[in-house]
């Protein structure tokens, strides 16, 4: 028979209307990165969320104000470092805008394969990290993490061998692209997303007759149309949340709108149907690559003469901003020039901020256990918040 | 309600005695800091403009801070840039958050970038920097290697 003690400490812990504060980070596995929550819970149930973010602050937006055009590029792949290709082109192309530069068409056929390679790597690893997050233990859960980590490995690997590294690869430039695909390097890619392509059968088998990840994931974290527009959520969530806004249609660059492919729209708003719209991207991804593999053009990979300085790239007096359909989202760059080799200002319009930002309004209402399976299906990616 | 870039333009300039800039699809309007939310309310209730992107700002040193809004609407496909000059030394500004509340963080990051106060924001505090800070660094005065307080 319990003691006095025991049962005030149930009744306090479970019935009683005492409110805890408790700090969910900033180290915490499943935010991925450095994220303090703080959340008011009632019980198990969280009242209030207040997000600390800026542990992984760089000033991106002030080095990029003291490093010239040819040398930021490669740093700009560390905001986003998991989807490092779609930043680096956000920038050149906010430098190409301003400067008005020509990218060759065989340049910007690369940009698309590297962008969708990018994208179904970031997925991968999305995909995995968040059934981890939402139940290890479950069935699934951590096997599906492995499989997904094997198969971004073989999108690195070909990335590897394209630019040199795996992660970080200063593949873009202003004008173009840095390196030309390698022999046979067309076979290999074809090769892996066939391979991907028939896993995404078989992880959607794995969750989705998995009774515990449909009842973690359905009617959890419902975004409202109205909530995604007025928070600027983009990529996934606002697609997830039944708006149909994707830059690669709504506003094309570099080529994509010689592509066919459909942009998936979900209208539930919860985190399964941002699953849903993910899973569809995978597999428009693989359509656009083998699309862009096929008609790759020949041609020059760049339009201006090999770096020999880093204060070569001058770009006239004016502002320009650019944007790309990243992993996330929107993946903006605004730049303001004086004329000199480095720009006068730099701004990052990261996916992962203004997604992040919507944790506050979902999440009050949930149990703990749900606040990651929440994060996880918005995918936010540190660097890009902090910058 | 016509959205097109030109009828947006004429309707600008009944409201606000202002010329918009048009660039394809993107209008650039510059208002003085007064209209500010003004203007911002009228994007979203008659342009439709309820998507909203981003805000930030450029420090055009002696000629004060300009701050810029991004709110676009989706289904006409307009994007609206609205812009205002602060005037030489004025920190203060209207805050957007009643109209979208995807203001909130841009607000405090621009507040904590350049000490631009948004008057109006339910709760302005700094977002990337910590607490103590001292300083706003995207300011032009302020140099990258100011220095400040290790870590402990």
């Amino acid at each position: 028979m319990p003691g006095t003690e025991t049962r005030q400490v149930v009744e306090i812990g479970y019935g009683g209307s005492e409110r805890l504060v408790m700090n969910m980070g900033p180290q915490h596995p499943s935010a991925h990165g450095v994220f303090r929550a703080v959340l008011t819970l009632e019980g198990e149930t969280v009242v209030a969320l207040d997000a600390v973010i800026g542990y992984l602050h760089r000033c991106h937006e002030k080095l990029g104000e003291t490093l010239t055009y040819v040398q930021y590029p490669s740093i700009a792949s560390k905001t986003d470092y998991v989807a490092a290709m779609t930043s680096e082109l956000a920038y050149v192309s906010a430098v190409e805008q301003l400067g008005k530069v020509e990218v060759p068409r065989r340049a910007q056929y690369l940009r698309v394969i590297a962008a969708e390679l990018q994208r179904i790597a970031s997925h991968c690893l999305w995909l995995g990290t968040w059934c981890m997050d939402i139940g290890g233990a479950l069935g699934g859960g951590a096997t599906v993490f492995l499989y997904c980590i094997r198969e971004r490995e073989m999108v690195l690997d070909l990335f590897e061998e394209l630019t040199g590294a795996r992660l970080l690869y200063g593949f873009h430039q202003v004008g173009g692209t840095r390196y030309d695909v390698p022999p046979g390097w067309d076979a290999k890619v074809r090769r892996t997303v066939d391979f991907i392509e028939g896993r995404l059968e078989e992880y959607e088998a794995m969750l989705e007759a998995n009774a515990f990840f449909t009842a973690r994931a359905q009617g959890v974290g419902v975004i409202s149309r109205e909530l995604a527009q007025e928070l600027g959520l983009s990529g996934p969530l606002i697609r997830g949340s039944g708006v149909d806004f994707d830059l690669r249609r709504a506003a094309p660059y570099s080529s994509y709108q010689e592509f066919d492919f459909r942009v998936p729209v979900e209208t539930a708003g919860d985190c399964f149907a941002r699953y849903r719209v993910r899973m569809v991207e995978f597999r428009e991804s693989i359509t656009i690559v083998r699309q862009a593999l096929d008609g790759l053009p020949e041609g020059p990979i760049s339009s201006r003469p090999g770096v020999k300085s880093v204060g070569q790239v001058r770009a006239p007096k004016g502002e320009a901003y650019a944007r790309v359909e990243g992993a996330r989202g929107e993946v903006g760059c605004y730049l303001v020039s004086d004329g000199g080799p480095k720009p006068y200002r730099m701004k990052w319009r990261g996916a992962s901020f203004s997604n992040l930002a919507v944790l506050p309004h979902i999440v009050p209402g949930h149990k703990i256990a749900d606040v990651v399976a929440i994060m996880g299906s918005v995918d936010p990616v540190f660097g890009e918040v902090d910058r | 309600m016509s959205t097109t870039p030109a009828a947006a333009t004429a309707r600008i300039r009944d409201q606000f005695g202002v010329e918009a800039t048009a660039e394809a699809a993107t209008l650039t309007v510059a208002v003085p800091r007064e209209r500010w939310l003004a203007l911002a309310r009228f994007a979203r209730r008659e342009l439709g403009c309820l998507y909203f992107n981003w805000l930030s700002a450029v420090d055009w040193k002696e000629q004060g801070f300009e701050v810029l809004c991004r709110v676009e609407n989706l289904e006409a496909g307009l994007v609206l840039m609205m812009r205002t000059r602060l005037g030489a030394a004025e920190t203060h500004c209207a805050s957007v958050t009643p109209v979208w509340k995807g203001a909130d963080w841009m607000e405090r990051e621009c507040y904590d970038m350049f000490g631009v106060v948004f008057e109006g924001h339910p709760d302005l505090r700094r977002i990337l920097l910590s607490e103590d800070w001292e300083g706003h660094p995207l300011r032009k005065d302020y140099a990258p290697d100011t220095p400040h307080a290790p870590y402990r």
